[in-house]
């Protein structure tokens, strides 16, 4: 592992029932690298998530992180570990306002516990407060501020995605995984999601992306790995991935499959 | 006399009773994912019609029998129009609310049931009358009466009944495809709503043979009756895996032989120390343990909050 | 009942910044030190019993609130965590044992055994789903019952059914709350002082409810309530977070039983049984879950309507029909039953909910936000 590996994926492999949803899956991720993962439907992407940010046990294989194994089935240390996610069909706290929801992803990074919570404490009010003031920044930093008060389920779609983003980075991230997030959004709202995606990752946050929007993800990428029926079928440049022969198969379809 | 055996003939009898009610939360669990609270009080009031009926009928002079045929010839009817009603008003509405209002419905419905049966019916235990003359046979050593061998073969032949129904008929086929999946089902033509108010009341009309049974059985019907029992076949219906119909009835008959079991041995067990007064905690105890170490149940889905 | 529900909503944020004004809580807190002598010189005793039966079903409510409102689990056995604390200080303050540990002693240890058994509860179920963990909750709740009940023999510890009684009163050092208070200008009568203690104990756990609403833990609660795996996301360790929401909870509990037990003077299973849980259940439910003036709101219009219903039905039925139809007491229970399934019809939220809540009731003429929030199928 060099030291400018972030992420490594080891022959990762998970099934459910009969079917091999990841089939020793390996490959890694650079610090301060936006990284594309693609792969047509039922591909095997999001299970990767699910296993990268410990929602799901992989069958074999392990992660490795910032130089450290990730532990698998504890997604809250993951998380401090620092891997944040979004998900494909947006999670937010329905009920709980925009601002809230980015405060609960602030949850590991706090020290209060419950008897502080209860006293007040000078450190509990003083933590409670920068909590809010680093929320509300991060609202202004994805550019939904003026949502701060509204319950999360009034925003609109694009909002959301904002919404769930920041409170991602509420977690203060190494790497941030995003599912999907322009799915649903118009050329309009795509074009600043890009805007975003570029500015989090001059912020020193590297970036792993599930996206369906080849033209994005073409865009944006350093190097882009694409799945097929849970296999690694390639990983590489954007350039020399829209070339590879395999990957065209894949999504044109040489008859066999859809 | 043989203790074992006559605890596990007993354990059999209560066991086929459970089932019976089992059923009906399973059924129910399958198509709407509810835990249908208010089912164990549908089972009372089966019971206390059918002592009505009973009892109104009594002076009459008609052969027992046919005195319990047309109890429950009422006594149906009124459980399944019930069931209905409650299906209708008290969770219908709630079908896409959050997942607690449901059941808080359903605790609502219970009570309520419950009140109104010790209004009309008060708070006496009720002597039911026998339904068949009090004759037994002796096998092994224990022994086994004509009304014991009803039951089990009463409750075995409506099980076959409902699985025949479930499996083989256009209906039953509506009402797999809507346990499956409700949206597809009405896209392909199923009538969903109709499906799942037909899964309530098939599920009531075997509460009420139910409630004919326990008060048969046990010789009294109250209005405090159906709440344990509905805990009990609950346990049952999750025991052998909540949303399966064979599940249902391995439950029940596994839970009736288990507090049978535990109920006549636990003195034994235990050198003494907690009597057979605890038997029903061991319901709970599966209950818990069913829960916590198989989910699943012995033959059922997952019941844990899953990714 | 809208108007009034929304009358209250204005009258708990009357300010814009949220907070009341001074004056506010000055009247409140007048209204509340006159209230016994008012109740006792205008209603009688009686009243004044029921209206400290109602500081201890606010302090059960908020309890339970923690667990069903704040972190979203469906509990049904709380009175369970009742029925530790009481008979705690059953066990250790009366002639049962031979024991009589001071006041300072048994509450604390009561609130902390009641924690304790909502570890117990909580460690094995907390996977389950919402309506399971309803079941066996409640099976926990019955198997404590049972266990008090019979737990007569062959060692006798609760005294079984005829439960414990001669227990000691509350009391401060050697002045015991069960025998009027000599203060040289004016007497205190017993109930009088005990409404006392309940009111500050009452305040206390508001205080506390309040603080850990708006705290790290609470925002955790809440996040768990709503979506549990994107709470996991957001790193939370929900099921330390959910254990702890369950021992907070039973902690709350296990101090109004204390209470009660010094209260009442006498323990026995027949006070903690399903009913009881449901009942609390439902003043969390109607007020306004995870609303805590609407908790409280729930708590005392559940106490209070209740033993007006048994005061007054009773009597008014003689007056009209000559004849009692309908026992008093179940009509209560029938009016429980029927306003859990009318309120989760028509105001699932409760009669006074969160301001915000309120909204989005006002709001649902609206149409709702594009199909943003993923309808998730279990």
């Amino acid at each position: 592992m060099t030291a400018h590996t972030l992420l490594r994926v080891s022959q990762v492999g998970k099934a459910f029932g009969g079917v091999q949803a990841l089939k020793d899956v390996s490959m890694t991720l650079n610090r301060g690298e936006i990284y594309g993962l693609i792969g047509p439907n039922g591909a095997g992407k999001t299970t990767l998530f699910n296993c990268l940010t410990g929602l799901y046990v992989p069958d074999s294989g392990e992660f490795v992180f910032d130089d450290q194994p990730l532990i698998s089935s504890a997604p809250d240390k993951t998380v401090r570990q620092g891997v944040a996610r979004t998900f494909q069909n947006i999670r937010l706290f329905a009920n709980m306002t925009a601002l809230e929801n980015v405060m609960v992803g602030r949850h590991a990074r706090l020290r209060s516990n419950i008897i502080s919570d209860i006293l007040r404490t000078p450190f509990n009010r003083r933590e409670e407060q920068t909590t809010e003031d680093q929320a509300l920044q991060l609202m202004r930093y994805v550019g939904i501020a003026h949502r701060a008060h509204d319950l999360a389920k009034h925003l609109s779609y694009g909002d959301q995605r904002r919404l769930e983003i920041a409170r991602a980075l509420a977690t203060q991230p190494k790497l941030l995984c995003l599912d999907e997030p322009a799915a649903g959004m118009n050329a309009n709202e795509t074009d600043g999601l890009r805007q975003l995606i570029e500015m989090i990752r001059l912020d020193g946050i590297s970036v792993l992306l599930i996206e369906h929007d080849v033209q994005l993800v073409m865009g944006l990428c350093d190097r882009i790995a694409v799945l097929d029926y849970g296999e690694l079928i390639c990983e590489d440049i954007p350039s020399v991935v829209q070339k590879h022969p395999r990957v065209i198969e894949a999504y044109l379809g040489s008859g066999a499959h859809a | 006399m043989d203790i074992f055996l006559q605890q596990i003939i007993n354990g059999v009898v209560l066991g086929s009773i459970y089932a019976l009610v089992a059923l009906g939360y399973t059924m129910v669990y399958g198509i709407l994912g509810l835990i249908n609270f208010a089912h164990g009080e549908v089972v009372m009031v089966g019971a206390l019609v059918a002592y009505t009926v009973m009892t109104a009928l009594l002076p009459t002079g008609l052969p027992p029998v046919l005195l319990a045929l047309l109890a429950l010839l009422v006594a149906a009817p009124v459980c399944m129009a019930l069931a209905w009603i409650i299906e209708r008003y008290a969770y219908r509405p709630l079908r896409h609310a959050p997942k607690l209002a449901p059941l808080i419905s359903a605790i609502g419905v219970s009570i309520l049931l419950q009140n109104l049966a010790m209004m009309i019916w008060g708070r006496s235990y009720h002597a039911f009358p026998d339904i068949l003359p009090p004759l037994h046979y002796d096998i092994g050593g224990a022994q086994i009466t004509l009304l014991q061998v009803v039951t089990i073969l009463l409750a075995a032949g409506t099980m076959a009944a409902l699985a025949w129904l479930i499996q083989r008929t256009a209906m039953g086929q509506a009402m797999r495809a809507t346990a499956e999946n409700p949206a597809i089902a009405a896209l392909m033509g199923v009538p969903v709503n109709r499906i799942i108010t037909l899964t309530f009341v098939i599920g009531a009309a075997l509460a009420a043979l139910a409630g004919l049974m326990v008060g048969a059985n046990y010789s009294v019907a109250h209005y405090y009756m159906g709440f344990m029992l509905g805990l009990k076949a609950f346990t049952a219906a999750v025991l052998g895996g909540i949303g399966n119909i064979t599940g249902a009835m391995l439950g029940g008959l596994l839970l009736g032989l288990i507090e049978s079991l535990g109920g006549g041995y636990i003195e034994d067990l235990t050198g003494g120390f907690l009597g057979s007064n605890y038997q029903d905690i061991f319901a709970f105890l599966v209950l818990i343990s069913v829960l916590v170490f198989r989910p699943g149940g012995l033959m059922g889905e997952r019941v844990s909050e899953r990714a | 009942m809208k108007m009034t529900a929304r009358f209250l909503a204005r009258l708990s944020c009357p300010k814009k910044d949220g907070r009341m004004h001074w004056w506010v809580w000055a009247l409140l807190g007048i209204l509340l030190a006159v209230m016994p002598w008012i109740v006792a010189a205008g209603f009688g005793n009686t009243w004044l019993r029921i209206l400290n039966f109602a500081l201890l079903y606010v302090m059960l409510a908020l309890g339970l609130n923690i667990v069903v409102g704040f972190a979203g689990l469906l509990d049904m056995g709380y009175i369970a965590f009742y029925a530790v604390g009481a008979y705690l200080w059953a066990l250790l303050a009366s002639p049962q044992f031979g024991l009589h540990w001071p006041m300072w002693a048994i509450l604390p240890l009561g609130a902390g055994v009641a924690g304790l058994f909502g570890l117990l509860l909580g460690a094995p179920t907390l996977k389950l789903r919402g309506d399971y963990l309803a079941i066996v909750t409640l099976g926990f709740g019955e198997i404590i019952r049972i266990f008090l009940n019979n737990l007569n023999a062959p060692v006798n510890i609760t005294n079984g059914p005829q439960g414990i009684s001669a227990i000691d009163a509350l009391h401060f050092g050697s002045v015991s709350l069960a025998r009027p208070m000599d203060l040289g200008i004016v007497t205190i009568p017993s109930l009088v002082a005990f409404y006392y203690v309940f009111l500050m104990a009452a305040t206390a756990i508001i205080g506390i409810a309040l603080r850990l609403e708006r705290s790290r833990v609470g925002r955790a609660w809440a996040a768990i309530r709503e979506d549990e795996i994107a709470a996991k996301a957001c790193g939370i360790n929900t099921r330390n977070v959910k254990l702890l929401a369950f021992a907070m909870g039973a902690t709350f509990g296990g101090v109004a039983g204390g209470l009660f037990a010094g209260f009442q003077q006498f323990v026995s299973p027949e006070s903690f049984g399903l009913l009881e849980s449901v009942m609390v259940l439902c003043m969390v439910v109607l007020g306004g879950m995870g609303h805590i003036p609407g908790v409280i709101f729930g708590a005392l219009l559940l106490t209070l309507l209740p033993e007006f219903f048994r005061q007054v039905a009773g009597p008014v039925q003689q007056a009209l029909f000559g004849k009692i139809y309908i026992d008093p007491e179940s009509l209560r229970m029938l009016l429980f039953g029927l306003s859990l399934v009318l309120v989760m019809r028509y105001r699932p939220s409760g009669l006074w909910p969160s301001p915000q809540r309120q909204r989005e009731i006002d709001d649902t003429q609206r149409v709702d936000a594009p199909a943003a929030m993923p309808v998730r199928h279990q």
